[in-house]
């Protein structure tokens, strides 16, 4: 039996997958709905100021006739008063004690704001609280949301005043929307955070109408930027959380965020180093109900890799983030084509021929066509095995045998060593001699 | 005819005859368009006689660029909307598409012309085509069938005047009179025609060239003539019987059944149709579906010999049609009305030298079907005599018209020729194709004339 439990700084649950803090956690009513589906936590709708929202909110991306590839909202913070959410809370939480409940706060930069309402939280008996620092729109410009997040030194500040008073372990959820992710987790960690949870949405215009001209999503004729989210982010929140992951000055658990639609998506999260994953637009798109496939896939995968509790599996790819100087340069792959598998779209072709190195020619052979590789001319950049739409036809092999294995690093220190510029000549005679051919 | 099948509710008539594949709405095709691979130097483009660029304008489709996909498509083909509905599509395009190789649906190439195609007519015709600067020639065009029409439009967009002569007072040939009501209607077929005209085409019907017009008048009066006059009636089966009320030829009867006035088609109450082809396919469908109570195909060979598509054999096995392979009528039984038709079963001989194998009677195996109607179904015969009357032609032993395989010239150089007459008989592609081919035929001639 595998265990899919976890423990985010000291945040308990029976399975990794929390509900973000978004429009799903917004009430009890939805909260609870969530907990009887299986979710295994939930960080409530961010409670704090006094605001009102537009009505029309949410924009999609559609791609090749998906709908909701990506979602931009500008709503905001809850907007209902803080008593009826904390009460709210309280009543979930005597009711799920088994569920992580998390709640997301934000309020105005005042230490006595943010000691009143973290103490107001804690008294609901919740697990946690997270610090949204990452709402990118209508918030940031009243100097809260990602107005903090973007600025360390605020970062830092703010979660002091929390920190400094809280009882219950504190996330900082981070926005995406820095030039250096590193630079505010530090700061998180240097004021006391428990945790971070990132991404946050990501700065965005959903799209332009072509016949009316006007934004997506349109309030009333006008549109501005919102909030991203949804599978398209998720390479980026990938990558921004491995940043964050691999950062020993920062060492705190990670809540993964960004366009996690199912358990493929969360266990890449979870390897890149997360201990929970929040889930918020795949529920936006198909409800809670997802949670059941996710749980089912995420244990039966455990069972057939033979790993038993999660603890095994986080971070487990961590180690293989590295720089591109550290990259064998003589780690020689090339494409090769599995004729058997070919259905003849002649896809392959065209890329390589006119987004690549021009080294798959193109036959006719019985009334078929017929694509060979010219292995001596590829140099496996492997974009025809990604546009074959045949699973395996097209496969990256591996020819060198390793002995001659030299990184950029190794090479230019080599250079230097021997009292060789870094020119273009010397870089050929390299190449040629491990029979490498440019062209 | 003795046993007239009752007539139906009008709205029965209606569900009978809808059209078998329906259209795209508009989201559906745009999934259908994103799911083609849009493959390069597609299989689909080289399996479509006309070549259609069919993965570009499935991409355009896909981009909602409807009117840049029409373009493509009619780039190609003048009679699109025909092909996309009566083509044979699972033996052309989607029997090509890669995803058969991947043992995945095809993508419905049919359904997504005609989205394109219907919405380019629901537009109005907005102008696509550029026509080049007056030439000062004019072109007489015999018919105005696929051939006709793909030639015509051709030559008008090339800067020709054209004139297309019709016998029939309504113009689109088998398009508007031979293809199944539940595939083709006659008003798609009229759009087309249309379109056709808004290029400049003058199409003169009720006009017999031979009868009303003699050819020579025609060679004066014109710079070069195309010939796509098509095929002829049914040919005789020689039996004794075939006098009788109730014997019908194929064409005649789908005919009929294509003027829509569905009520005033008789068919008989129990059916016979001769002959296991395409056409025979359709004869027998429309007889069912005209509230016939028994349709029967009898056919000399076997199923395996039957030129009719396994998905034509499919959908009159769905529609109840009863087929009786070998089996060959020796004689149609009836005082004045059909009453029945005499029957021999046959088994096949050996192979011959072109690996035929012909038909041998049983002795004794005669017996009797009876049927109120008999439908000749065994094809059309060459308009030999109209062909024959032409000076300078040239008839090969089948009946056709002979031309030169590029520029689709006969033997007399001022007249050019394709679609049935020149292959005795094939599908609306080839026939738009060959027009479309001889009109640059044509235009090499008089330039370098």
């Amino acid at each position: 039996m595998v265990d899919l439990s976890i423990n985010c700084a000291g945040i308990k649950s029976p399975n990794p997958f929390w509900l973000a803090s978004a429009p799903p956690s917004n009430s009890a009513y939805q909260n609870c709905k969530a907990f009887e589906q299986g979710w295994g936590g939930t960080v409530w709708k961010t409670i704090g100021e006094p605001v009102m929202n537009v009505f029309n909110r949410y924009g999609g991306l559609n791609y090749n006739g998906q709908k909701i590839f990506g979602l931009n909202n500008i709503e905001l913070i809850s907007d209902r008063p803080i008593e009826v959410n904390l009460k709210e809370i309280t009543e979930t939480k005597k009711l799920w004690s088994d569920r992580a409940v998390v709640v997301s706060l934000m309020v105005e930069s005042k230490r006595e704001t943010w000691h009143d309402i973290v103490k107001r939280t804690i008294d609901t008996g919740c697990d946690g609280i997270e610090l949204n620092y990452g709402c990118p729109h209508g918030m940031s410009e009243r100097g809260m949301g990602a107005a903090v997040g973007q600025v360390p030194e605020y970062c830092q500040m703010i979660t002091e005043w929390v920190t400094e008073i809280s009882t219950i372990p504190v996330i900082v959820k981070l926005t995406p929307n820095v030039s250096n992710i590193q630079l505010p987790a530090r700061a998180a960690k240097a004021a006391g955070a428990n945790a971070i949870s990132l991404i946050n949405t990501i700065n965005s215009i959903i799209g332009v109408d072509l016949d009316t001209f006007e934004l997506k999503p349109n309030v009333g004729g006008l549109g501005g930027h919102g909030g991203y989210a949804g599978p398209a982010v998720k390479p980026i929140a990938l990558h921004l959380l491995s940043q964050v992951a691999i950062d020993s000055e920062v060492n705190l658990p990670i809540s993964g965020i960004g366009g996690i639609s199912n358990w493929r998506d969360a266990l890449e999260f979870i390897l890149l180093g997360a201990s929970s994953v929040q889930v918020c637009t795949a529920v936006m798109h198909h409800g809670f109900r997802i949670v059941e496939d996710m749980i089912e896939g995420m244990s039966n995968w455990m069972e057939s890799k033979g790993f038993s509790s999660l603890d095994q599996v986080r971070g487990k790819s961590l180690p293989r983030i590295n720089d591109f100087g550290n990259f064998d340069l003589l780690n020689k792959t090339i494409a090769r084509i599995d004729q058997s598998k070919c259905i003849h779209c002649n896809l392959c072709y065209i890329a390589c021929e006119d987004a690549a190195h021009q080294c798959i020619d193109l036959t006719q052979e019985n009334g078929n066509s017929q694509t060979e590789v010219r292995e001596k001319d590829c140099v496996g950049c492997a974009l025809c095995s990604l546009v074959c739409p045949v699973e395996r036809c097209i496969s990256m092999t591996r020819i060198d045998d390793g002995s001659a294995s030299r990184t950029w690093n190794q090479l230019t220190e080599e250079f230097k060593k021997a009292g060789k510029p870094l020119t273009w000549e010397n870089l050929a005679e390299f190449q040629h001699k491990h029979g490498i051919e440019i062209h | 005819m003795k046993n007239i099948a009752p007539q139906l509710p009008a709205e029965q008539y209606e569900k009978n005859f809808a059209e078998l594949h329906p259209p795209f709405t508009y989201n559906s095709a745009l999934i259908e368009a994103n799911r083609c691979l849009y493959c390069y130097d597609s299989p689909c483009m080289k399996a479509c006689p006309t070549h259609i660029d069919i993965s570009t304008f499935i991409k355009k489709i896909a981009s909602e660029n409807l009117l840049g996909s029409a373009k493509t498509i009619l780039q190609s083909n003048w009679v699109a909307l025909t092909c996309a509905k009566a083509c044979p599509v699972k033996v052309l395009c989607e029997g090509a598409c890669v995803y058969n190789n991947k043992d995945e649906k095809p993508i419905e190439i049919g359904r997504l012309q005609r989205f394109a195609i219907d919405n380019y007519f629901a537009k109005g015709m907005p102008p696509l085509f550029r026509k080049a600067k007056k030439k000062g020639k004019t072109i007489g065009i015999v018919g105005s069938g696929p051939a006709g029409l793909a030639c015509g439009a051709e030559l008008a967009i090339l800067g020709y005047d054209v004139t297309i002569y019709e016998s029939s007072d309504i113009p689109g040939g088998l398009n508007t009179w031979g293809i199944a009501p539940y595939k083709l209607r006659r008003e798609d077929s009229l759009k087309e025609v249309e379109l056709v005209k808004s290029f400049g085409v003058e199409i003169k019907t009720g006009v017999m060239i031979g009868k009303t017009i003699q050819v020579d008048e025609l060679l004066k009066k014109h710079d070069a003539v195309f010939l796509g006059v098509g095929l002829g009636e049914s040919p005789q089966l020689s039996l004794p019987g075939e006098e009788l009320s109730g014997v019908i030829g194929a064409l005649e009867f789908i005919e009929k059944v294509k003027t829509e006035n569905w009520k005033n088609v008789q068919v008989g109450k129990k059916v016979a149709v001769i002959g296991a082809g395409n056409t025979s396919i359709d004869a027998a469908t429309e007889s069912k579906r005209l509230g016939a109570e028994q349709v029967f195909i009898l056919y000399r060979r076997s199923n395996i010999e039957m030129s009719a598509y396994d998905f034509e054999y499919d959908l009159a096995k769905k529609d109840g049609i009863v087929f009786h392979f070998l089996t060959s009528p020796k004689k149609i039984i009836g005082d004045k009305f059909v009453e029945g038709i005499e029957c021999i079963k046959m088994k096949l001989g050996e192979p011959d030298i072109k690996g035929k194998r012909k038909p041998v009677p049983i002795t004794g195996s005669e017996f009797i079907l009876p049927v109120d109607m008999v439908i000749k179904a065994i094809g059309q015969e060459t308009k030999s005599n109209f062909l024959n009357s032409i000076s300078g032609l040239t008839i090969d032993d089948e009946g056709c018209v002979v031309v030169d395989q590029e520029s689709y010239q006969t033997t007399n150089p001022k007249i050019f020729a394709g679609g049935d007459c020149i292959n005795g008989g094939k599908e609306v592609v080839n026939a738009a194709h060959d027009g479309k081919r001889a009109a640059h035929g044509i235009d090499k001639y008089l330039t370098n004339k």
